[in-house]
């Protein structure tokens, strides 16, 4: 049987569909979702589909009180979006990208992220958040960051960060049933990325990492787009007789820390790609993980492979020079390995 | 209206300029010479033409992501602004920003955004400081419709408005927040009437008429500039070029876009108005248009002849590095 292969894109507008069909209390939210709202008698909507397509069709297949357009007003919207799923609707709210959380942090991290404590348990917010992250296009400093460890931070969120299209649905139908709130970084340059995708509902569970390729002598830890980079990484390593095990955390909160203190056990090197940089990050947030609980079985210092601890610079060359890229990750396992 | 003739030909200039400037980026992006993605001034030449051209050097604008007509008529440097579209060297922030997060402080821009309603405290600061240093310069704020939607709209306007800050708030209602109408995402069409909540000025004129535009700006700058605090002036006009380039605008009607174009177009306007009352002369317009394609193809040469910035320099500017 040939196995079904879909865009990223696609599989997160077949996640969000296909719930939004199963259950009647999911809304969904955000801005410029079907392109010109409003005009529908004028045959004139759903053009746009968000900034970058995904949402294309939805509010014509599932209707406009359901695809809800709004105002460019980040805190408005997602603080209403975290209120409405205290009290029995399970909304997405879509950011349209990571960049604005600054905008909507207020309603997010002081208001949904903590409802569920400060109520000692009454309040379950069922809101997923999806936003978008990462460079690598020339967008800028305003539309290229990657804020995930910023969301990481505050205790109440939990965290995705899928890196394939099979990740993308499985993990957001996972945030959509989980009654808490969630937030989904997806990456801007993995959209057009193709995968096998089942067409049927299905999850990544919540907290649960993914092992990508198994190896003997390193552990690479990639998160989102990194994963693709250290794939390749992994290939030219084989070719040195160097078997890298990788491992894709999925969520980053909750951290499947059991995967990646096994795999360390076993591999007793320890690389970690991220896109963010390296300060009170994801990178530095791991190694400490290690250093913590499995420094005994460590044979080399733990590697981290960042971004530049910088704004994303909009040049190409400056840009490319900021990101992460493989013969960085090569260089990182050799160097762990010496 | 008494404009003098240098007055009308410094209008004429950059509205052309900045169409001309436009459609020779639209261009470039387009053949692969400008990375990223840029959002054009098409339509809405008359605005920037109007209230740059009667701003000291000193004073400062706070623009949007669609700024570059207001570099322009500001009176920035051409070259260095497609250098900087382009990623260059050579441009205005040696390729560190680009389109959308461009300065110029020699000139007075503090800068576009790629943060809608990122401008809004920033212009009130502006106000407040040249208040406090006692400085007769202005701030000028330009945004869109769908900016007012956010927070920040309301926080600085409420501060300009309680610290009589010389502040200029111009409103491009150009009808869309990206792709979403106007009569969709806000309740009032005309945003000047929100000035009464805050208790100061508002003004809403026709943003194709540069004759318009220019009177009221003239009126809200000798009010700030005399200590009588913030206006908010509303501009309706209409962008010809979508939200960014490659946007395919099915949100919008033919008739709509026909109409703006054939009837409301503010070079159009302009010009059969100064030849109809004889306030200037074909053989004027002309010669402008001659220089301003001269000026234009100059930046684009220079811009794709000047050097990427080095790799090596990327942190430069960064306080510290780990």
């Amino acid at each position: 049987m040939i196995k079904r292969q879909i865009t990223y894109l696609e599989a997160v507008r077949e996640a969000m569909t296909q719930e939004m069909k199963r259950d009647e209390s999911i809304v969904f939210l955000g801005q410029d979702l079907s392109g010109g709202a409003g005009r529908e008698k004028m045959g004139l909507t759903d053009t746009w589909g968000g900034s970058f397509g995904v949402s294309k069709g939805m509010a014509t297949a599932l209707g406009t009180d359901r695809v809800i357009d709004c105002p460019l007003s980040e805190a408005g919207y997602m603080g209403a979006a975290a209120a409405a799923a205290a009290v029995g609707l399970r909304p997405i709210a879509e950011l349209m990208f990571n960049d604005f959380l600054w905008l909507a942090g207020d309603q997010l991290f002081n208001g949904a992220a903590k409802l569920k404590y400060l109520s000692a348990g009454k309040i379950t917010c069922k809101l997923t958040v999806r936003t978008v992250s990462g460079g690598g296009q020339s967008a800028g400093m305003h539309h290229s960051q990657s804020l995930y460890a910023l969301a990481a931070q505050v205790p109440g969120f939990k965290i995705a960060v899928p890196a394939t299209p099979y990740a993308a649905k499985g993990a957001l139908i996972a945030a959509i049933r989980d009654d808490d709130p969630v937030m989904i970084f997806e990456n801007k340059s993995l959209y057009s990325s193709l995968g096998t995708v089942p067409e049927e509902a299905f999850q990544c569970p919540v907290g649960k990492a993914e092992i990508v390729r198994v190896g003997s002598d390193v552990t690479i830890v990639a998160i989102s787009r990194m994963r693709l980079l250290a794939e390749k990484a992994a290939a030219e390593l084989e070719d040195m007789d160097i078997s890298a095990e990788i491992i894709d955390p999925i969520w980053l909160s909750p951290l499947d820390e059991s995967a990646i203190l096994e795999s360390v056990k076993k591999t007793g090197h320890l690389v970690i790609v991220d896109e963010a940089n390296n300060r009170c990050g994801m990178a530095a947030d791991l190694a400490a993980l290690a250093a913590d609980k499995a420094i005994d079985y460590l044979d080399g210092p733990i590697k981290s492979v960042t971004s530049v601890y910088s704004p994303v610079p909009f040049s190409p060359t400056l840009e490319a020079a900021y990101l992460p890229k493989e013969a960085d990750i090569v260089r990182a396992v050799l160097e762990t390995m010496k | 209206m008494d404009l003098s003739k240098n007055i009308l030909k410094t209008l004429y200039e950059n509205m052309v300029l900045i169409r001309k400037a436009e459609n020779a980026f639209q261009k470039e992006f387009l053949a692969g010479n400008i990375p990223g993605f840029i959002h054009l001034y098409l339509g809405q030449e008359a605005i920037a033409a109007a209230v740059c051209g009667q701003l000291k050097r000193d004073d400062y604008v706070t623009s949007t992501h669609r700024g570059h007509g207001h570099f322009i008529a500001k009176g920035s440097d051409l070259n260095k602004i497609a250098a900087e579209l382009m990623g260059k060297s050579t441009g205005l922030c040696r390729g560190r920003g680009g389109s959308m997060h461009m300065t110029d402080m020699d000139n007075g821009m503090l800068g576009t955004t790629g943060i809608v309603g990122g401008g809004f405290p920033m212009a009130a600061g502006l106000g407040f400081a040249f208040q406090k240093m006692g400085t007769d310069q202005v701030a000028v704020c330009f945004f869109g419709d769908g900016s007012v939607n956010e927070g920040t709209f309301h926080e600085a306007v409420n501060l300009a408005a309680i610290w009589d800050l010389p502040v200029l708030f111009v409103c491009e209602n150009n009808l869309y927040a990206q792709s979403t109408p106007q009569e969709y995402h806000q309740r009032v069409k005309d945003i000047a009437k929100r000035a009464e909540g805050y208790g100061i000025t508002g003004e809403s004129v026709d943003g194709m008429d540069v004759f318009a535009v220019y009177e009221a700006a003239k009126r809200s700058i000798r009010r700030a500039r005399s200590g009588q605090g913030p206006t908010l002036l509303e501009c309706k006009t209409y962008l010809y070029s979508g939200h960014y380039v490659g946007d395919a605008k099915g949100y919008r009607s033919q008739e709509e876009m026909a109409h703006y174009k054939e009837s409301r177009d503010c070079v159009k306007l302009f010009t059969e108005r100064v030849l109809r009352e004889g306030l200037l002369g074909q053989e004027e317009l002309d010669g402008i248009s001659k220089s301003v394609d001269e000026k234009v193809k100059q930046a684009v040469e220079f811009a794709r002849k000047s050097p990427l910035p080095d790799p090596a320099e990327v942190t430069e500017f960064v306080y510290s590095s780990y």
